[in-house]
């Protein structure tokens, strides 16, 4: 038995791309069932009550906006539709855009949602966890003015807001540092206020221990998957809930790959031993 | 006017992505091409966000509106100005400084936190009576997360050799690393494959507009 030549990997990124491209065409609706840590969060935002003031943090770029961006749209329909307040923050310098966007994308479904009332956008500050820390001590010192330079002692939304203990909870939509974590360790930790989040895929196995007796984390949603379990939760399928099935599709094409790539090592060590009697 | 600036975008952004893609066949020019525009077009984007959205409003205008009010701003923008001397051969020894202060502060601060929040709440996290849930299900998890805990600490004590107890303990704690490498690789490629949806959702719907996420 000779050795097993090894696929030309240019093959494997053609049919990872005909099997993420077709089931975006020809849709299959294979089923998605949803997660504790989902429904942890869904369970927090439905526990608020009506007119109660969430921060939401927007804490990510356009790089990770395939996977953020479906679930903020998401956990913003959730909030508006429970009638909580959202004050927006950003860590990240482009979060800004990112909460712009989401708002633009919404103003169809919610018109009479009036900004300084239901919503605002406090804008970007540099310094990750010191300005964390320095909101939690007060808020209004660290973002005199939202976004667009209005004083915030003149938008209804702020009144009685000047620390973390005015917030209801605190949720980080999060691609890295400064994001999440910071959060956890300012906004919960330190301060005691329920904290959730939304990351990418890649750094949901660093967040999942926040999610412990200690309740550091109220729920996470993880990835794409969790986005499109948020939208299934919400009954209102997004672009999040029509990439599962491409996700579903890719991951047999890697796991088949993988099974292939082990047999194909385990007949060359074979080979070997053979050839070298 | 809108429209055809929102048009073309589409079109830069669908030519740019199969420039990027065109990479996972052989190293080409169109990579080559786009890849310096986007490193040339994120430094410009950056240094001119750093201006306008970062300098300006928390140096500029609160200086220059009320500086009695906002004269200890002046600390950070001289640190900031000695952190540039790294650009002169001769005054880099000057940054040294500000960057001490960076390091000193910094590490102030994050030490507390992570000692909290990283040491001292996930090791009372694991602190539980594993025989209290509500299901078996619950009862097996929580003695995973003690005995996976343990051992996995266990794996990375280096002062006595891994023989005996401490060896089978060790190598438990290897085994539920392991799992836990796997599960990260399973996000990270979970979190890859998300990107190209996102792509496609963009090309087969944005752009050539056969679907309609």
């Amino acid at each position: 038995m000779g050795k097993t030549k090894q696929i030309d990997r240019r093959w494997l990124f053609l049919l990872i791309f005909i099997g993420v491209a077709l089931p975006l065409i020809f849709t299959i609706g294979l089923p998605l069932e949803t997660s504790e840590n989902v429904q942890m969060v869904y369970d927090l935002v439905e526990s608020m009550p009506k007119g109660s003031k969430a921060l939401i943090s927007f804490d990510y770029d356009p790089a990770s906006m395939p996977e953020l961006h479906p679930m903020a749209k998401a956990l913003l329909k959730h909030c508006f539709d429970k009638e909580i307040d959202l004050i927006f923050t950003a860590m990240w310098p482009m979060g800004v855009q990112m909460a712009e966007d989401i708002m633009a994308q919404l103003q169809d479904d919610y018109p009479d949602l009036v900004y300084g009332e239901d919503y605002v956008n406090l804008g970007f500050k540099a310094g990750g966890m010191i300005t964390i820390q320095s909101m939690g001590k007060n808020l209004r010192k660290i973002f005199p003015e939202d976004m667009n330079g209005n004083n915030i002692d003149e938008l209804p939304i702020m009144e009685g807001i000047n620390n973390f203990n005015n917030i209801s909870f605190v949720f980080s939509l999060s691609a890295g540092a400064p994001g999440i974590k910071e959060w956890v360790q300012i906004a919960h930790d330190a301060y005691g206020r329920p904290t959730s989040g939304g990351v990418t895929g890649v750094s949901a196995p660093a967040m999942l221990p926040y999610i412990n007796e200690q309740q550091q984390l109220t729920g996470l949603l993880a990835g794409l998957k969790a986005a499109a379990e948020y939208e299934t939760l919400l009954q209102a399928p997004g672009t999040a809930t029509s990439g599962m099935d491409s996700q579903s599709i890719a991951h047999l094409i890697i796991i088949i790959f993988i099974i292939i790539g082990n047999i194909n090592y385990w007949r060359n060590k074979r080979a070997e031993k053979k050839g070298g009697k | 006017m809108e429209q055809f600036f929102t048009t073309l975008g589409i079109w830069l952004g669908a030519l740019f992505t199969f420039a990027i893609f065109s990479f996972l066949y052989k190293d080409n020019p169109f990579y080559k091409t786009a890849e310096q525009i986007f490193v040339g077009l994120s430094a410009g984007y950056w240094f001119v966000y750093t201006i306008f959205f970062i300098l300006i409003p928390n140096l500029y205008n609160p200086l220059t509106q009320d500086f009695s009010a906002n004269w200890i701003k002046l600390i950070p923008a001289i640190l900031g100005l000695m952190m540039l001397m790294r650009l002169i051969p001769k005054t880099e020894w000057v940054s040294r400084f500000p960057i001490s202060v960076i390091i000193g502060t910094t590490s102030g601060v994050f030490f507390l936190r992570y000692l909290k929040s990283d040491v001292l709440n996930q090791l009372t996290a694991t602190m539980i009576n594993p025989f209290i849930g509500d299901s078996w299900v619950t009862v097996i998890g929580r003695l995973m997360l003690i005995v996976g805990t343990i051992c996995g600490v266990i794996y990375f004590y280096f002062s006595k050799k891994h023989t005996g107890a401490l060896g089978v303990s060790a190598k438990i704690g290897i085994y539920f690393l392991m799992v836990s490498f796997g599960a990260a690789f399973g996000y990270t490629a979970m979190a890859r494959i998300s990107l190209l949806i996102g792509r496609l959702q963009f090309l087969l719907g944005d752009w050539l507009g056969i679907i309609h996420p």
